[in-house]
């Protein structure tokens, strides 16, 4: 009895090993135990499952939804947190707590409000056990010591599926602000121009090759103009980055013209020694393109007067 | 592996198959410079868009094969260059310096027709 005790404690506190802390279903002390208690739980199902929302409501929890919606969510909850009691296998309960999170996440639900939810849950049902087993002290230490561990995997799955749904979606974001920041457009047959804007850092620096040189290959660009009048500033790293870049154009066959290099970059430049006979650069965008339209061999001829706008 | 050489018009084309061993290469420098002379091309394309990998020996190899083949006549463009391997290639500092390069096979083609023509026109 006293191991026994020691053990619960341990739980309790959660310095057990992941592997203690859920007993399998059907395991031979806690098997019969963790029946009885989802069958208590399946027959007090509308009841606890009330209970449960009535004290979400209370708590201020999940205010971004209606209480319908807390109601319908509660449901599909409390089914599922009885069914991994039953079974034991959280799978089907992480792609569940995947799938909430994705559709409540955006509404604007937080992660304290997901803990606290199903901590809830947890209280409410520990609760409808107490007063079950209040007789039966020893039955009631026995019901508790299934029902802990199991309880605790599940929050513990519920939170960490939520958590993760939310780096998942901050790390599709940086994802898509990193596409967005490098632009590499077309603006005329085998012409390409890459305006950068910011500050550079190596990391970007490199993703800004490798997009480059890509687009070069996929559009057939055979002349590039790079304007970098939108930055500010660049150390010695990146300006080398940047010469190494119009290298490697060169190398597919394409040729760089760097536009929009303010007084400081040029003395960047300078001072790491960059030579100058391998950059191509033009004061401006305008000139770039200008410079850029005479390699390609085209002429832009004004043709007529400019047409008015329609007042 | 030996690299196949193929006569098209005034040009030979060199089309890289696979990744080439030190000996290969030197192999298909000194071939193209033979076959320069034997069958009087005056432009040389060699295609690289198998390579996923270019080290110094393979880049010095290339260099001198440009120069050889110039020496002897003809102008010799790379192809087919790839993204990454032209990226790691100018990080190593092998850049290939003052050989030809063009996009791929086409882009080689005419590139090799303008430095021609050119040079027709001015002898």
């Amino acid at each position: 009895m006293g191991d026994e005790k020691a053990k619960r404690k341990e739980e309790r506190g959660g310095t057990v090993s992941p592997a203690r802390l859920v007993p399998p279903a059907g395991d031979e002390s806690t098997g019969p135990l963790l029946r009885e208690l989802v069958s208590h739980l399946r027959k007090n199902r509308t009841q606890l499952r009330e209970e449960w929302a009535r004290r979400i409501t209370e708590a201020k929890l999940l205010t971004a939804m209606t209480r319908e919606e807390i109601f319908a969510e509660a449901t599909s909850v409390y089914d599922n947190y009885v069914e991994v009691l039953e079974t034991g296998a959280v799978e089907a309960l992480q792609a569940y707590a995947r799938n909430l999170s994705e559709r409540i996440i955006p509404r604007g639900v937080e992660t304290d409000e997901v803990v606290g939810i199903v901590l809830l849950l947890r209280d409410v049902l520990a609760r409808s056990l107490f007063a079950k087993y209040q007789t039966d002290f020893q039955l009631l230490n026995r019901i508790l010591d299934a029902y802990e561990p199991a309880a605790n995997r599940i929050a513990n799955t519920v939170a960490v599926g939520f958590v993760q749904e939310r780096e998942r979606i901050i790390r599709q974001q940086q994802e898509a602000i990193r596409e967005l920041s490098t632009p590499v457009l077309q603006v005329r047959e085998r012409l390409l121009i890459l305006p950068i804007i910011g500050v550079i850092d190596p990391h970007r620096a490199r993703q800004l090759t490798e997009q480059l040189l890509r687009g070069i290959r996929t559009n057939r660009a055979k002349v590039v103009v790079i304007d970098i009048t939108g930055v500010a500033a660049m150390d010695a790293t990146v300006a080398n980055h940047l010469v190494q870049t119009v290298e490697a154009s060169r190398l597919l066959g394409a040729i760089v013209i760097v536009t929009g290099l303010s007084p400081e970059i040029a003395q960047t430049l300078v001072t790491i020694g960059v030579d100058l006979g391998k950059m191509n650069t033009v004061g401006d965008l305008q000139g770039g393109i200008e410079e850029a339209e005479r390699l390609l061999g085209y002429k832009v001829a004004l043709i007529s007067e400019p047409i008015q706008p329609i007042t | 592996m030996q690299v196949p050489i193929l006569k098209q018009g005034q040009y030979l084309i060199a089309s890289i198959q696979a990744a080439l061993s030190d000996q290969d290469l030197v192999q298909l420098r000194d071939a193209l410079a033979e076959k320069v002379g034997r069958l009087r091309a005056r432009g040389v394309i060699v295609d690289v868009t198998v390579l996923d990998v270019m080290d110094s020996f393979a880049s010095r190899t290339l260099r001198d094969l440009a120069h050889m083949t110039r020496l002897r006549g003809a102008e010799t463009v790379i192809v087919g260059i790839q993204p990454e391997v032209a990226f790691s290639m100018v990080q190593l500092g092998l850049t290939l310096e003052g050989v030809d390069t063009a996009l791929d096979l086409e882009e080689g083609l005419t590139f090799l027709d303008k430095k021609t023509k050119r040079s027709t026109s001015r002898g």
